[in-house]
């Protein structure tokens, strides 16, 4: 059905997806918790900074990534110097790549989660006893979780078609970088890739409203299971 | 012991200046219309409202005391806090919620046990179900047993009837009585209700606009004549303390005897002896220059004309003395003209109708 260089590019990009979104959901969490309940100077910008990614160009926050996280970056340089870590033309700057472009979409929809949890169930928590945090892992969490996990879900299919920011930060590096969007790229600049880009583009459109369906369907039950059905 | 004095302003103009102590146990009642500012009271208790001034202690240990900054977060205060909309946690079944206060309150301080709330309040068939599953009155009694369980040192309960129908409110009336009788401890209950103050409470604070216009034992603050706005002109009566003196039962009648008369009511379900509050309107009591012969009204009582108020539209408020007891009556000013009636004057006061509420002697706070 498809060829060991798709295979490649489908694993690379499920692989990519899943960790992007592994990594940043906790982050996610964490900043839609203080964006919803929070009141600081300087809000608004922070706002601002968090939803960037998601009306600029994606090869603009590619080249952005490129000057903070490269091998000459602000950052980057002491990523390779004290840790080792390199991200140009690695899996793990691909994953960087995906991450900042669907870290908006995912605090958005725990936002919302989070902005639905009825403030007064946590005043009632903190009358039993619970501390602030405690409270926040016995009651916010469990009720905000169909959104965090529908956010989930919406950043690993939103990270799936990652193209603009991951080629222009790690390039197309096949087996390290080249996800589906960029092998469909790839296969349309070859004189018989046709073929290719079809049936990657199929994988693409499957795994897309997988992805979308399987939100529907985990939030429906979890609803249910926590009682808000 | 509860010591409240506190103020607060917020913008839009709502004051509150409220100063009151509660004893050690049984229901201290805080009543008033909606608006008062009774509902603020126990959230600044609850250190859900912090004051602007003032100081708050319970059993000797300050929660609030804006002048030595101290002002205990709330958790750390253990009050349990029965709130209007029961507040349920939808995702925990009724054992969990009922144990998530349990769990965090600490060993050696459980004194209140699970078997036993969940018994004194009825809910051990509901503990498997989850809080949409439940009738509003079982959410209500989930909701006091949760309460209970986190082992507070005060229970504040603000309105839990009101989300109610008379149904469920007749459902639950009695556990809050069993509540009040067996668990030894101070309540603070919020009411714009009447007949749940006079059935529950020993004292009541009154509000209005967030001023406190009375505290005191209930029957005192019901005498009070400023209350008239506040209860509304047809619920104001006089509350009189009884005790049960015999049962008729060809019948189906009892006695009750007050300091200064007899009162014939509908057989009580309480012995002989047992303490009684028989809780009279005004606008149920008449009044007759003679003892009138040949009426179906069966208490007639001697009473002494203390006061006339004229007040504006129909109504006229007469207070009636009946030996060392008052009695209120509501009659128009045309009824006062015509039977001259004044201050000083004897009297027969025919009590239509008595409500009684059987409450328990040993339940009245020391």
């Amino acid at each position: 059905m498809l060829t060991p260089e798709e295979w490649i590019a489908v694993r690379l990009s499920l692989e990519v997806a899943f960790w992007a979104t592994f990594w940043s959901l906790p982050f996610a969490v964490l900043v839609a918790w203080v964006l919803a309940r929070l009141d600081f100077p300087g809000k608004g910008l922070l706002d601002g900074l968090i939803y960037l990614p998601l009306v600029l160009p994606k090869v603009v926050v590619g080249y952005l990534l490129l000057l903070t996280l490269g091998a000459r970056g602000a950052i980057g340089q002491y990523l390779d110097a004290w840790f080792g870590i390199k991200l140009i033309f690695t899996t793990a700057g691909a994953t960087v790549a995906a991450a900042v472009v669907s870290f908006p979409l995912t605090v958005n929809a725990i936002r919302l989660a989070l902005e639905a949890v009825d403030r007064g169930l946590e005043v009632a928590a903190r009358t039993l006893g619970a501390s602030r945090l405690d409270v926040f892992f016995s009651v916010t969490l469990p009720l905000m979780l169909p959104g965090v996990l529908s956010g989930a879900l919406l950043a690993i299919a939103s990270a799936l078609g990652e193209f603009g920011a991951t080629i222009t930060f790690v390039s197309n590096v096949e087996g390290q970088t080249r996800t589906i969007p960029l092998a469909i790229y790839s296969a349309t600049h070859m004189p018989d890739g046709d073929a290719m880009a079809l049936r990657l583009t199929v994988v693409s459109v499957v795994l897309a409203l997988g992805a979308l369906l399987l939100a529907g369907l985990v939030d429906r039950r979890i609803r249910v299971m926590i009682g808000r059905a | 012991m509860i010591e409240i004095d506190i103020r607060l302003a917020r913008p839009g103009g709502f004051s509150l200046a409220a100063a009151f102590s509660a004893p050690a146990a049984g229901v201290t009642a805080l009543f008033g219309r909606s608006g008062a500012g009774k509902t603020t009271i126990i959230q600044a208790v609850a250190g859900v409202v912090r004051p602007d001034a003032g100081r708050i202690v319970v059993d000797g240990e300050v929660f609030f005391d804006q002048a030595r900054g101290i002002d205990l977060p709330i958790e750390a205060r253990r009050v349990g806090y029965v709130f209007q909309d029961a507040r349920l946690f939808p995702h925990l079944s009724v054992d969990s919620n009922l144990r998530y206060g349990e769990r965090r309150a600490r060993a050696t301080e459980r004194p209140i046990r699970f078997e036993a709330v969940v018994d004194l309040l009825g809910i051990g068939h509901l503990l498997k179900r989850r809080p949409h599953t439940l009738s509003g009155g079982e959410r209500q009694r989930v909701a006091i047993g949760r309460a209970l369980l986190a082992q507070p040192r005060l229970l504040l309960m603000d309105e839990p009837l009101a989300a109610l129908d008379e149904a469920r409110k007749a459902e639950i009336l009695p556990y809050l009585e069993r509540l009040r009788d067996e668990v030894r401890l101070p309540i603070l209950y919020v009411s714009h209700s009447i007949d749940e103050v006079v059935r529950l409470a020993a004292l009541m604070v009154a509000l209005a606009d967030g001023r406190q216009i009375a505290a005191g034992p209930v029957a005192e603050v019901m005498a009070n004549p400023e209350l008239l706005p506040v209860i509304g002109r047809f619920d104001v009566g006089a509350l009189l303390e009884c005790t049960v003196a015999r049962h008729d039962e060809a019948f189906a009648l009892s006695d009750l005897t007050f300091p200064g008369g007899v009162l014939r009511v509908p057989q009580v379900g309480r012995p002989v002896g047992a303490a009684v509050r028989a809780r009279v309107r005004a606008r149920d009591v008449a009044i007759a220059l003679s003892r009138p012969e040949e009426v179906s009204v069966s208490n007639l009582l001697s009473a002494r004309i203390e006061a006339v108020r004229m007040q504006e539209g129909p109504y006229a408020d007469i207070e009636l003395s009946v030996g060392p007891s008052r009695l209120a009556s509501m009659v128009t000013r045309e009824s006062v003209a015509r039977l001259r009636l004044a201050p000083g004057q004897a009297v027969w006061a025919m009590v239509k109708s008595v409500a009684v509420d059987s409450r328990r002697p040993e339940s009245e706070p020391s």
